[in-house]
């Protein structure tokens, strides 16, 4: 624990997460890179998500946008397969439709902020360095909810208490791979140790540029970027905010420091100024 | 079946006519209008997934979580006044304040209780303490608040225990402070937009909003006499409030929207001229007529309730619709590219 003094651990490159939650031992950070590039959106890592965690039903709601009735990621949803149709041509066409699909899920981010803001204690961090819930401590109050910079966290109505992705924390303790990744037969969802997927993305960006795809682009991947780097992280065809994720996430609680001096400087001057105005005005019979 | 194939270099074996009809998508250009889809901004150049917000909006009740930012200020700013008042000799306006306080902290934490999705864990709020958590923070506040604004209250009223009560007071107005002002950290120490952008100016809205608000309280129920001091607080009080909102907008450039347009905009334009109607009220004719003064005292208080519930709702706003999250990052990275670009 002496390794933290000293440290911003609200922000910034942080290598060891699990270490510094307080692990001795912990086991490498684990996963998922999402190289959407190869997804055909089957849904099939929407589906093994639901079956494996008993996720319950959200709504058979038709949308018209494309082939997502699902929407978004939220308490029922964990992974959620975003379909894009674009008025691009794809290679070197003149003209054409092409179709970005990309499967979204918890970033479990080095500095996640549900996980700051949680008062219960309820959300932690695992020895694999992911973010989860625990159920039996959740009081629904709500706080991770907007504190979530990627819209992932929700409260689910009926129960009351917010639930979302634990990378299947009951997997991967066994050394199984999280129930998507495994249902997923493109291997467009790769599980397995974040160094090791950084790498392999960093491989296939690259050989994607020589191809002459220069849409592509790592989302989520960079350990200096505003959450510290997530531990779900993106292959993407098209800007961030395409696919609905935000282009310049920030943990909030970066600026919570900031945040408390600044509330300390207006509490002290309430005080301050009431006890002046009280000095000024003294007693009701003297003063004036 | 189709006969076309498609391979890196095109389309081949191509047939005319057999163009997929598509919508803009979610292309470059603006963002997808569908037929019957309002338009809920005006227009900016920006991309998002078919409309749908990048946030999960909060899930708090405004007539819980609005209300507890209003009656948190009223209750903190509340004790600090009593104490005012006691120690320099206005007892009616100090027995005020005290009840005030304890009612509104007593809604408060009716409120917040309330608001929970699981209201019977409520006491999992004191299982940790922690400080990256303004609601731990704060409900470890509350704890120690709670009882000292309620010993204030009813040992006054009960004349009993002067010293102890005494001490209550003094304590709960030590105090009164973090509780009129944490919550503008709860509130910006999250990702919503119109809210975390805010943060260097909101807690100076929240203690002037809440003095103005305390002050209210004590116009409203004290007599005249003892009241001069709390008309003063209410001047300057409001002309915080207002200073630090104007600055708060200026600064927020485009993300000031939701505090001007829609539910949230009316709100808080209510807020300004019941809390400069309140005050002005208060200091010229609050001295002079009992009815006056309690006049001003409501409008204060309903333009401090105005200006939370107006707050909460521009928060609501600026989750729910794409634009605010989406513009601001995207031009912090395109201003970060550009730097880098033309840095090599």
């Amino acid at each position: 624990m002496s390794g933290l003094v000293g440290r911003n651990l609200l922000a910034g490159a942080e290598p060891d997460v699990a270490e510094d939650a307080g692990y001795p031992d912990a086991p490498p950070r684990m996963g998922f890179f999402t190289d959407t590039s190869v997804c055909i959106g089957c849904k099939a890592c929407e589906v093994a998500c639901k079956e494996w965690n008993a996720v319950p039903e959200d709504g058979l709601e038709f949308t018209g946008m494309s082939y997502d009735n699902t929407q978004g990621l939220g308490a029922d949803t964990w992974r959620h397969v975003a379909f894009i149709e674009q008025d691009k041509p794809v290679g070197d066409a003149d003209s054409g439709v092409r179709w970005l699909m990309a499967s979204d899920v918890c970033k479990h981010c080095t500095h996640a902020a549900c996980l700051d803001v949680c008062p219960t204690g309820s959300l932690f961090r695992t020895e694999f360095g992911t973010v989860v819930v625990q159920e039996d401590v959740c009081n629904g109050c709500g706080y991770c909810v907007p504190a979530c910079p990627y819209g992932v966290i929700d409260q689910r109505e009926e129960d009351g208490r917010v639930w979302k992705c634990t990378l299947c924390y009951d997997r991967i303790g066994d050394g199984l791979e999280p129930a998507c990744a495994k249902a997923c037969p493109t291997d467009s969802i790769q599980y397995g140790p974040l160094d090791e997927l950084r790498e392999r993305a960093a491989e296939r960006v690259g050989r994607l540029h020589d191809m002459g795809v220069e849409d592509a682009r790592l989302y989520g991947h960079d350990p200096r970027d505003g959450v510290g780097g997530d531990g779900a992280f993106f292959l993407l065809l098209d800007e961030p905010e395409v696919y609905g994720l935000p282009p310049d996430p920030v943990v909030t609680t970066r600026d919570l420091p900031s945040m408390w001096r600044r509330a300390g400087v207006a509490a002290a001057a309430l005080a301050a100024g009431a006890a002046a105005l009280f000095a000024v005005h003294g007693r009701p019979g003297g003063g004036r | 079946m189709s006969t076309s194939d498609v391979t890196k270099d095109g389309v081949r074996g191509q047939r005319e006519g057999r163009d997929a009809l598509i919508g803009q998508g979610s292309g470059k250009g603006g963002r997808r209008r569908r037929r019957g889809e309002r338009a809920m901004v005006p227009e900016a150049t920006f991309t998002s997934y078919y409309g749908k917000p990048v946030l999960n909006a909060p899930v708090w009740e405004a007539a819980d979580v609005a209300a507890y930012l209003f009656l948190g200020g009223l209750a903190g700013a509340g004790s600090v006044l009593a104490a005012g008042a006691e120690l320099t000799g206005r007892p009616v306006a100090a027995r005020a304040l005290k009840i005030s306080s304890l009612a509104a902290i007593a809604g408060s934490a009716a409120a917040l209780i309330h608001d929970l999705g699981r209201p019977a864990r409520f006491f999992n709020m004191l299982r940790v303490m922690k400080p990256t958590s303004p609601m731990s923070i704060g409900s470890w506040v509350l704890v120690a608040y709670g009882p000292a604004a309620g010993a204030a209250a009813v040992l006054d009223v009960a004349g009993l225990f002067k010293p102890l009560g005494r001490a209550a007071t003094v304590g709960a107005a030590a105090l009164g402070p973090a509780v009129a002002t944490y919550t503008a950290v709860l509130i910006a120490d999250t990702a919503v937009p119109a809210w975390h952008e805010g943060y260097r100016e909101m807690p100076l809205v929240f203690v002037g909003s809440a003095t103005a608000a305390a002050s209210g309280a004590a116009l409203l129920a004290a007599p005249v006499a003892e009241t001069a001091p709390m008309r003063s607080a209410a001047v300057l009080g409001a002309g915080l409030e207002l200073a630090a909102s104007k600055l708060m907008e200026r600064r927020l450039g485009m993300l000031a929207e939701p505090y001007r347009q829609g539910r949230s905009g009316r709100l808080m334009r209510a807020a300004e001229i019941l809390s400069v109607a309140g005050a002005a009220g208060g200091a010229l004719l609050g001295g002079r007529s009992r009815v006056a003064a309690a006049l001003s005292g409501a409008a204060l208080l309903a333009g401090s309730a105005c200006t939370r519930f107006g707050i909460f709702h521009a928060g609501m706003r600026s989750a729910q619709d794409p634009k605010y999250t989406v513009v601001p990052q995207r031009e912090r990275a395109n201003a970060r590219d550009t730097a880098k670009t033309e840095g090599a």
